[in-house]
């Protein structure tokens, strides 16, 4: 009794629409964010990330008002990440009824911000998410960084480190995802999972690489991670949220059923 | 019959204003008017961050001493919800000891940061996500809630009140028992938020709405 892990189905939204659509048992969704947030609410995901994948300026309205929409219908936390910079694009994204927002890249870019972010809005409502890479060869200790531009652009930043300087800097909770599993299917990296998660404080989100239920349970038990978030093993109906959460139950973890 | 939700300038008051708006058919408004305060049916304190920060901008706001007043006067329902339910106490650890509203007799005290879980991993804090409350004592923002049920949290500090009539819910957290639904009078306040609760945290928030103490 305690404490319950989380599972958190994440949507990658384009221009207000769910990029992919997303195919519940027996439904196939065009891809209506309001929707699926609802549906998958009914389900019992236990929050629910946003990520404005294209994060454009032309396109914040957009988004905005898509926050607005699910926040008056969908009662449980929601994060908004994707092209967050500054504080009034954290205020926007709160008025509009997000609960967190996610920082990536303007962390790295300037680690100031996150500080600011925290003391003007407070720890709890700020994430920031990281992308780490394994750096270190077969055989050598394991070494990860943090890299930026979905992948593409290295950082030479430790990952480890950079993860207990963003708590120093007041982040409330890490989103780490790992860039060599994402959409791999091979399951979470949990090496650097198990690494960042007994070096900091403060609760982390495994991402990156979940192709069945064994790697949520892994991602809890070996990597001690506190969330799991995943997308399209959700979105195409390969397993439900109250499969997964049962599943979790059943290998002894704490779960909202 | 206006519900207010008191803007202090801090919190996240939007999530609260459309929970309350999905759960009755009243008039609910975000204010730091006096006169909407004074003038509403029931009041909601909410609050989010550091609580030296709420203190400061709730004594800034001048609604420091209209509250005050309407927690003396006891007369309209009034719901606390996170820092808004640790502002109710004596006082706070956080940030070197700040002194509270007084309204129930108490402390307000961090975590521990040792604490281990089942499988020996770190408990962390924040104390964040879906936890269970155990009703201490019935209460009619209870009705239609089972025993035992989750609602979702975020802090890094919690309640603890030296007066048991003034509990009215816990959450065990590693070895620590939070008391995270406290209240006396008209006056109810949690640790958790209703509106972030989904089925079960709008039901309290439909219960607070039709409450009549």
């Amino acid at each position: 009794m305690g404490l319950a892990k989380r599972i958190i189905p994440c949507l990658d939204v384009d221009a207000g629409r769910v990029v992919k659509g997303v195919n519940f048992v027996g439904i196939r969704d065009a891809g209506d964010p309001v929707e699926i947030a609802k549906r998958y609410n009914q389900q019992g995901a236990d929050e629910i990330t946003f990520l404005d994948i294209t994060a454009s300026h032309e396109n914040r309205g957009t988004t905005v008002e898509m926050v607005e929409r699910i926040a008056g219908e969908v009662f449980i936390p929601l994060t908004v990440g994707g092209g967050i910079r500054s504080c009034d694009d954290i205020r926007t994204m709160l008025n509009a009824g997000a609960d967190k927002v996610s920082i990536n890249t303007a962390a790295v870019t300037n680690p100031g911000f996150v500080r600011e972010a925290t003391e003007r809005f407070g720890s709890q409502c700020i994430v920031v998410a990281i992308d780490a890479k394994r750096v270190s060869a077969e055989g050598e200790a394991p070494r990860w960084e943090i890299f930026t531009h979905g992948g593409r652009r290295p950082t030479g930043l430790d990952a480890v480190e950079w993860a207990k300087t963003m708590v120093e800097y007041g982040a409330g909770e890490l989103l780490l995802t790992s860039m060599d599993r994402d959409g791999t299917k091979a399951g979470f990296d949990l090496g650097v999972t198990r690494a960042i998660s007994d070096a900091v404080s403060v609760p982390v989100i495994a991402s990156g690489g979940v192709g069945n239920l064994d790697h949520l349970v892994a991602g809890v038990i070996d990597g001690g991670a506190d969330a799991v978030l995943a997308a399209s093993i959700f979105h195409f109906g390969e397993y439900s949220i109250p499969d997964a959460k049962r599943y979790m139950a059943d290998h002894g973890i704490e779960m909202r059923l | 019959m206006t519900i207010a939700v008191i803007d202090y300038g801090m919190g996240n008051l939007h999530s609260v204003a459309k929970a309350l708006e999905h759960v009755t058919h009243e008039n609910v408004v975000v204010t730091r008017d006096p006169r909407r305060i004074n003038g509403a049916t029931r009041l909601v304190l909410p609050g989010q961050g550091a609580i030296r920060d709420c203190m400061g901008e709730l004594e800034r706001s001048e609604v420091k001493g209209l509250v005050l007043e309407l927690l003396a006067k006891a007369e309209k329902p009034l719901l606390g919800i996170c820092v808004g339910q640790q502002m109710l106490l004596d006082d706070s650890e956080e940030n070197g000891g700040v002194a509270c509203l007084g309204f129930l007799p108490g402390r307000v005290r961090r975590f521990p940061v040792d604490m281990l879980d089942s499988h020996g991993n770190r408990l962390k804090v924040p104390h964040m996500g879906w936890n269970q409350v155990a009703q201490h004592q019935p209460h009619p923002l209870w009705e239609g809630i089972d025993a035992g049920e989750r609602f979702y949290f975020v802090h890094s500090y919690y309640v603890d009140v030296s007066d048991d009539t003034t509990l009215f819910g816990t959450t065990d957290y590693g070895h620590t028992q939070a008391h995270v639904a406290t209240g006396r009078g008209p006056v109810f306040a949690t640790q958790f938020h209703p509106e972030k609760s989904s089925a079960a945290g709008l039901r309290l928030l439909e219960n607070f709405v039709n409450w009549a103490p």
